[in-house]
């Protein structure tokens, strides 16, 4: 005789039916409660306390924080999200609870600093984040260049971005490039050179795949606004040496001035318009690209920078 | 017959009365009340705050600690001192010992707390001198805190049948410190590929879904609680604990009681 | 009917870390007990006698065979109705009192509730504890505590009642208070099986027993039988400070204590060693032809080497 049969049985089919049972609740439950846990750090008012209250295991509440802060961001921006509110207050907390986490630094520099749907828009918060993480960690190259970078590419306060790059190159085991960076400051401020040094700098120090997957999005802007303006001057090239302005890129490659058919770096060919002007065919896919965007463009999500956020 | 089960559970809660179980209700009158004078000294607009957000938690905490330290008993202790023989003697069927001992525990979780309740609401009465609209999340939450315990007891009971207490405790409270992260771990498994994938999705639908039943923070803000959350959470909670009941009794009907 | 049939019931533990090594608890055993029969099972400890009676309760289950009780399968729950246990060196819950836990026992057996108090009050008073109902069971006497057990077994008027060692711990008092309930249990028709150790309550209670020794059935049969044969030995017992060589000569054996000597002779020697104490002038005090004890019964059907361990009087 084993266990009654028929009551193994009953409690099996019981039990795996609740189980699929659990596995769906929890689906509706994630989607009602999708926001809310996140809402919960709007009401710690002091993440000093919280620190505290964390009774010694700050650094595991620091990585909770932490994921949680990633997964906000990336689920939101995935989607187009324009309000990324509570950004600054999830990495205020990773912080506070985390003092040494420096890529919760370098991630706020990235993403609070930009504005809609690219990031919080908030650059000055960024700024202090940044400079409080100096304070905790003030042997770490990588704060200063984020301090660099925040106020060259957001803010264009070129002098304080020199000045961050200047004072980081001096730590102990800076990285060779904050010296190349302090010194291009000085002749190219503002132009797309030193942009690109930025951009490859933050792709080739930082592991986070969010900050570098951005990264390449600026390098490819670049390198297609650098590709325009080289197209449009072929084309006053040709029109120099024929009178007028190419109807097609044929004609131009034709006549010598250039080798093949452009393509952008999203894979996308230019598109060759009247007067020898260059427009990208889908702007969407590049996101960042200043120049080739036809008139009254605006991305769905992107707005015009601003030197303050908003 | 449904009436065993009656009979073994308000045996299980008179158990637990004369364990002395229920003193912890004068260790927590203490704290609530000192919590409350001193708030009511310092008054900077935050009493309601401080009096749910400790309330709450302190109630939570209680609880969890009985369900498991009297839940990793309820069964191992039986076997061991051997009380349970002359019970399964007689015609008590083995699923029936084991529901009957979660309702009685149960029970005694439910009859702390609404003790532990009226002293929170007191405590409130006392800080704000009147009830507010926003009180009735409170008991919301709280009624969250009982969905908690009735999951906590019944994993407790699950490990009781088949391992030792102090294993049991450690797995149950494991369990409890994983369940209250349970949606970051979801969220977690999410990030990851391949086979660590599977396996962490897997674990995260497991553990219990702890976190969706903490609203103290929101409550302790006034914050509404949507009726949808209470129906999902309670259904989530029951069918949870069914899942773990009927472990429980696979297992326990399985048992040799050498 | 039989009221208690076990066909072929058997019980094996695998022992050892990787649970490779079988250990046989119980080899299959085949038994039958009438109804209103008190059967005793005997053997020395760790025999299978506890096993056999788990295997009874569906408290382990069985590797293979079968039991009937009362003509149902053990598993069904009826058959848990009309049965009492008590098992062995009970414990009980020692926060109720007496009258708190036979009343559990007697929600739990399905006593109407009409006559739930009345009856733990009947039963308090049959085994002599009315005057502690309410006292605590944690305050109880080993003596008393088995009092309760039998209470619990018996409560709901089973017609087949098993108890596991019922005596043992008891002093020589409550060990007769113990005999004269099975007695009663007796008079009222029930069927009783117990396990024991100790012989003289089994001779003196039982109409059949059973050996049983590592796990395996050595012998069945009725108390009757196997005492009534005549050994074929005589014991004299005289008034003298020796044994006569005479007397040793025939095949005796004795001794001396103080200033009485017993001797053992063969039946046929009977009237020579009378002679040989009437010509000492020894004074007689009895003679008494000797029957075969169940000790004798149970050591001849265990291996020498267990003797030591289980023989018990």
């Amino acid at each position: 005789m084993k266990p009654s049969r028929h009551v193994t049985i009953v409690v099996s089919l019981l039990m795996v039916t609740f189980l699929a049972g659990s596995v769906t609740l929890l689906r509706h439950l994630d989607a009602v409660r999708s926001a809310t846990p996140l809402e919960e750090v709007l009401y710690i008012s002091s993440p000093k306390l919280l620190r505290r209250m964390s009774l010694g295991y700050e650094g595991l509440l620091a990585d909770v924080y932490w994921t949680r802060a990633i997964q906000y961001f990336g689920g939101h921006h995935h989607q187009g999200g324009q309000n990324y509110a509570l950004l600054a207050p999830l990495l205020e907390i990773t912080t506070a609870l985390d003092p040494h986490l420096v890529v919760a630094y370098e991630f706020g520099a990235n993403f609070l600093a930009p504005n809609p749907p690219n990031g919080a828009g908030m650059p000055q918060e960024a700024i202090t984040m940044v400079q409080q993480g100096i304070a905790a960690n003030p042997d770490n190259w990588k704060l200063y260049y984020q301090l660099g970078f925040i106020n060259y590419t957001e803010l264009k306060n070129y002098s304080a971005a020199a000045d961050a790059f200047e004072r980081g190159s001096r730590v102990a085991n800076a990285h060779p490039v904050m010296k190349v960076l302090a010194a291009r400051m000085a002749q190219h401020a503002g132009d797309s050179q030193m942009a690109r040094a930025l951009w490859t700098t933050t792709y080739n120090t930082i592991h986070d795949k969010q900050i570098r997957a951005n990264a390449v999005a600026h390098l490819r802007a670049l390198q297609s606004d650098d590709t325009v303006v080289a197209l449009e001057n072929l084309a006053l090239q040709f029109r120099q040496q024929t009178g007028h302005f190419p109807a097609s890129f044929n004609e131009m490659i034709v006549s010598g001035v250039l080798q093949g058919v452009p393509v952008d770096p999203a894979g996308h060919t230019y598109e060759l318009l009247p007067q020898g002007k260059i427009q990208l065919r889908v702007p969407d896919d590049l996101p960042f690209a200043e120049k080739g965007l036809p008139p009254g463009y605006k991305a769905r999500n992107r707005l015009k920078s601003s030197p303050e956020g908003s | 017959m449904r009436r065993h089960i009656a009979y073994i559970a308000s045996n299980t809660f008179r158990e637990a009365v004369r364990d002395r179980v229920l003193y912890n209700l004068i260790v927590f009158a203490l704290l609530i009340s000192g919590a409350a004078i001193l708030v009511g000294q310092i008054s900077i607009d935050i009493e309601r705050l401080v009096v749910i957000n400790l309330g709450l938690t302190a109630i939570s905490l209680f609880g969890v600690i009985i369900a498991i330290f009297v839940g990793i008993g309820l069964v191992s202790k039986e076997i061991e001192k051997r009380t349970l023989y002359t019970v399964l003697a007689r015609p008590v069927r083995r699923w029936e010992f084991i529901v009957g001992k979660f309702f009685g525990l149960a029970g005694t979780l439910t009859v702390n707390t609404f003790f532990m309740a009226l002293g929170v609401f007191a405590a409130l009465l006392y800080v704000s001198q009147h009830f507010q609209h926003s009180d009735v999340w409170v008991l919301v939450a709280l009624y969250f805190i009982i969905l908690q315990f009735l999951i906590v007891t019944a994993l407790a009971l699950l490990f009781s049948s088949f391992s030792s207490p102090l294993l049991s405790a450690v797995f149950a409270f494991s369990l409890f410190i994983i369940g209250s992260f349970a949606e970051d771990l979801r969220g977690f498994a999410a990030m990851t590929q391949g086979a660590t994938r599977w396996l962490a999705t897997g674990a995260a639908y497991l553990v219990p879904n702890l976190s969706a039943l903490n609203i103290v923070s929101s409550v302790a803000h006034e914050q509404p609680v949507s009726a949808q959350l209470v129906l999902f959470n309670t259904a989530y909670a029951l069918v949870y604990v069914g899942m773990v009941l009927c472990g429980a009794i696979l297992i326990f009907d399985r048992r040799d009681f050498k | 009917m039989a009221a208690i049939e076990i066909l072929g019931l058997e019980k094996t533990y695998a022992v050892g870390f990787w649970r490779n090594r079988p250990k046989q608890a119980l080899k299959p055993l085949i038994l039958s007990i009438e109804e209103g029969e008190t059967f005793g099972f005997l053997g020395p400890n760790g025999a299978g006698k506890t096993t056999t009676l788990k295997l009874l309760m569906g408290l382990i289950r069985p590797t293979s065979g079968q039991a009937r009780i009362l003509g149902m399968q053990i598993d069904d729950l009826r058959v848990k109705a009309q049965i009492g246990f008590l098992p062995e060196q009970p414990y009980f819950y020692d926060y109720l009192t007496a009258r708190e836990l036979l009343s559990y026992y007697a929600q739990l057996s399905d006593v109407p509730a009409k006559t739930r108090s009345a009856d733990v009050s009947g039963m308090l008073e049959r085994v002599g504890l009315k005057d502690s109902g309410d006292v605590q069971l944690r305050k109880f006497s080993k003596g008393m505590l088995q009092r309760v057990g039998i209470a619990q077994a018996i409560l709901h008027n089973p017609k087949v009642v098993f108890l596991d060692e019922p005596m043992s711990g008891l002093d020589p008092m409550g060990r007769r208070e113990v005999r004269e309930l099975i007695e009663q249990l007796k008079q009222e028709g029930k069927t009783v099986f117990f396990s024991t150790h100790i012989l003289s309550d089994a001779e003196a209670l039982c109409e059949r027993v059973a050996v049983i020794n590592q796990g395996e059935l050595k012998g069945v049969g009725r108390v009757a039988d196997l005492t009534s044969s005549v050994s074929g030995k005589v014991e004299l017992v005289w008034r003298g400070a020796d044994i006569p060589a005479a007397i040793k000569g025939l095949g005796a054996q004795g001794n001396v204590i103080g200033d009485t000597a017993r001797a053992i002779v063969p039946e046929q020697s009977q009237e020579a060693a009378l002679e040989i104490l009437r010509r000492e002038h020894l004074r007689l005090i009895s003679v008494t032809p000797l029957r075969t004890s169940l000790e004798d019964y149970f050591v001849s059907k265990l291996k020498p080497a267990e003797v030591a361990v289980g023989v018990n009087r």
